[in-house]
């Protein structure tokens, strides 16, 4: 409609689109302040010693070094979590669709799904500290899979779920109107059908894994060393971030930026991967 | 017995004719799938179960209402009080979720209601990258932005505005407050109202906003007096699990907010969450008796609270998003 502006009611309109242009540009602007933020901050200490070298001895009082150490251990712990993962995130998400669809049992499970998802990563990490204690186990870079493959999980099986949802259902009737069993709907025309979902799921989950702190905080420990061995504690980027910015020495906060920007580029990364992958993968769908 | 007529054979490397039934691998992967769909369900039991079990020991110690509402937190003479951090958590997640929904609402409204493709093509990327920074880069802008905007600018505009009103008192010469770590978490818990609130508007028949558009309504009119009577409960949802998000966010919280155990009087005294307590004071955990049960007392604490949330709003959205 065409507002005339001397109508009191098509003034409010006007006001009220306003405002809400006003706030998506706010939000998008946000998001511009942190990038240039971190990028401007974090860009001049960034070099190539911080990506390919272990800190040496007193890293955070200023000596030399870099963090390899957390860039790698981030990477394990973020890999070996998201494949944990999805190993009970599919089958629950297949499960769900192909076995059960809007069942009771199908709303339970969804529910407990939604409330694990809300459940903040401290609590998880408090959860696996306390499995640590009874089990008599120290800190690790297994006992921080675990538990991050405890926060993944949740994220991972709900995007899952949504994919698998949203499929139509006639490739699937159509493959049992010929004869085959609801295991293998679900292995040969599910899962093909719904590949881009599935590896931005995957995807998802894995850019969470890596930047979360508070899980890996009390189980997977932090160490100078770069990470060969499961039983044994492993630094991640975010902690290392975390104790960088702790000091009092101006260059080593300088690096702790640097460090954040390689976190951020790493999550941006797998976040515009996920959605390239996915776009490569439809090609192999059946429209 | 009547046989199964979905079998195919393969043959062994021995030449031997084995018979495997389709149908028997489906009855098998529906039996392990079931097991596996328990697991979401038992893991909320077992983290309740264990968090409850180390905590044992100062639940049996000290009463309820003691640990609850006690203000004296001083580990090593043996009282923990939670209140001040339960407060503290309470201030900065209201802050920050009051700071946070104006905007969201109204960004979600616009991309529902008015926006065309390209502005929700472009919307979504930007959306989708906020929500996938990680905390504690949202805490070191925080440090660098938002700490030292809330000490030179909003708390002078405010002492000199406001100064009267107890709620923005400055009495402290730094930027770590409760202000800082709500705005902090109001721009981390963004993308998750907008894209919940969305979904929500997305739920209402389109034939009602053609009503209304037709008896000559504008489109605001549409949304104030049609729309939003409807989806009202939806948004309270949104709220609450907003609330419930910031609730438990550690690392970004922590990183601005002044870590002083204190309850806050003022928008721009320190606080300290409940998160910050537990990650703050991991490392002395097992030095002093009752500590650890104390600081996992305080994760049940936050579990329970966040749960009762989380439970309460998706009961009642999962009555919109079918």
């Amino acid at each position: 409609m065409r507002l005339q502006p001397w109508n009191r009611r098509h003034l409010i309109e006007r006001i009220m689109q306003i405002a809400m242009i006003g706030s998506l540009v706010i939000v998008g602007l946000c998001l511009g302040a942190i990038l240039w933020t971190i990028i401007a901050r974090g860009l001049p200490a960034l070099t190539w010693e911080m990506i390919s070298q272990a800190p040496k001895g007193g890293f955070y009082m200023g000596k030399g070094g870099g963090v390899l150490n957390a860039i790698l251990g981030s990477l394990y712990l973020a890999t070996g979590a998201t494949a944990l993962a999805m190993l009970v995130a599919l089958p629950i998400a297949l499960y769900l669709q192909t076995y059960l669809a809007t069942s009771g049992w199908a709303q339970l499970v969804r529910l407990a799904l939604d409330v694990l998802w809300g459940i903040p990563s401290i609590v998880y990490g408090a959860f696996g500290f306390t499995l640590m204690i009874v089990l008599g186990a120290r800190a690790s870079l297994l006992a921080g899979i675990i538990v991050l493959a405890l926060v993944e999980l949740p994220i991972m099986t709900r995007a899952m779920d949504e994919v698998i949802r949203r499929l139509p259902r006639d490739l699937a009737q159509a493959a049992m109107a010929l004869g085959s069993t609801k295991l293998e709907v679900a292995l040969r025309v599910v899962i093909p059908q719904t590949l881009p979902g599935i590896v931005t799921a995957v995807l998802l989950a894995f850019g969470r894994g890596i930047g979360d702190a508070a899980a890996v905080l009390f189980t997977a420990g932090y160490t100078d060393r770069i990470p060969t061995s499961l039983s044994r504690p492993t630094a991640s980027l975010p902690l290392a971030v975390f104790f960088q910015l702790g000091t009092p020495y101006p260059e080593v906060r300088e690096r702790g930026y640097a460090s954040a920007l390689i976190l951020t580029i790493i999550v941006l990364v797998v976040s515009f991967g996920s959605r390239w992958l996915s776009a490569r993968l439809q090609r192999y769908t059946v429209k | 017995m009547a046989q199964n007529p979905i079998q195919s054979t393969v043959t062994t490397r021995n030449q031997h004719v084995v018979t495997v039934s389709r149908q028997r691998a489906d009855t098998w992967a529906r039996r392990v799938f079931f097991v596996i769909t328990v697991l979401p369900i038992g893991l909320i039991a077992v983290v309740l179960i264990g968090l409850l079990y180390r905590a044992w020991p100062i639940l049996q110690q000290y009463p309820l209402t003691d640990l609850l509402f006690g203000v004296d937190w001083k580990p090593s003479e043996g009282r923990f009080g939670f209140y001040s951090f339960i407060v503290g958590t309470v201030w900065v997640t209201v802050v920050g979720v009051g700071l946070a929904i104006p905007p969201c609402i109204l960004v979600a409204m616009y991309l529902a209601e008015y926006a065309g493709a390209r502005t929700r093509l472009l919307a979504k990327p930007i959306l989708d990258v906020l929500a996938a920074i990680p905390p504690v880069v949202y805490g070191v802008w925080g440090l660098l932005v938002v700490v030292p905007l809330v000490e030179t600018v909003l708390g002078p505009w405010a002492q000199h505005l406001l100064g009267f009103w107890g709620l923005f008192a400055v009495q402290q010469p730094t930027g770590f407050s409760v202000l800082a770590g709500g705005i902090v978490l109001a721009v981390m818990i963004t993308p998750l109202i907008i894209a919940v609130v969305f979904e929500i508007f997305n739920t209402v028949p389109v034939d009602l906003r053609n009503a209304s558009l037709a008896v000559g309504a504008t489109h605001w009119e549409t949304i104030r007096r049609v729309l939003l009577p409807q989806v009202m409960p939806g948004i309270i949802a949104a709220i609450v699990l907003g609330a419930s998000r910031a609730f438990g966010e550690t690392i970004a919280v922590l990183m601005v907010v002044g870590n002083i155990a204190q309850v806050p009087h003022s928008l721009f005294d320190a606080a300290y969450p409940l998160p910050a307590l537990i990650a703050n004071n991991y490392g002395d955990m097992m030095s002093i008796p009752l500590y650890d049960a104390a600081l996992l007392c305080a994760a049940l604490i936050l579990l329970v609270i966040v749960l009762l949330f989380n439970i309460l709003a998706t009961v009642v959205l999962k009555r919109f998003v079918k």
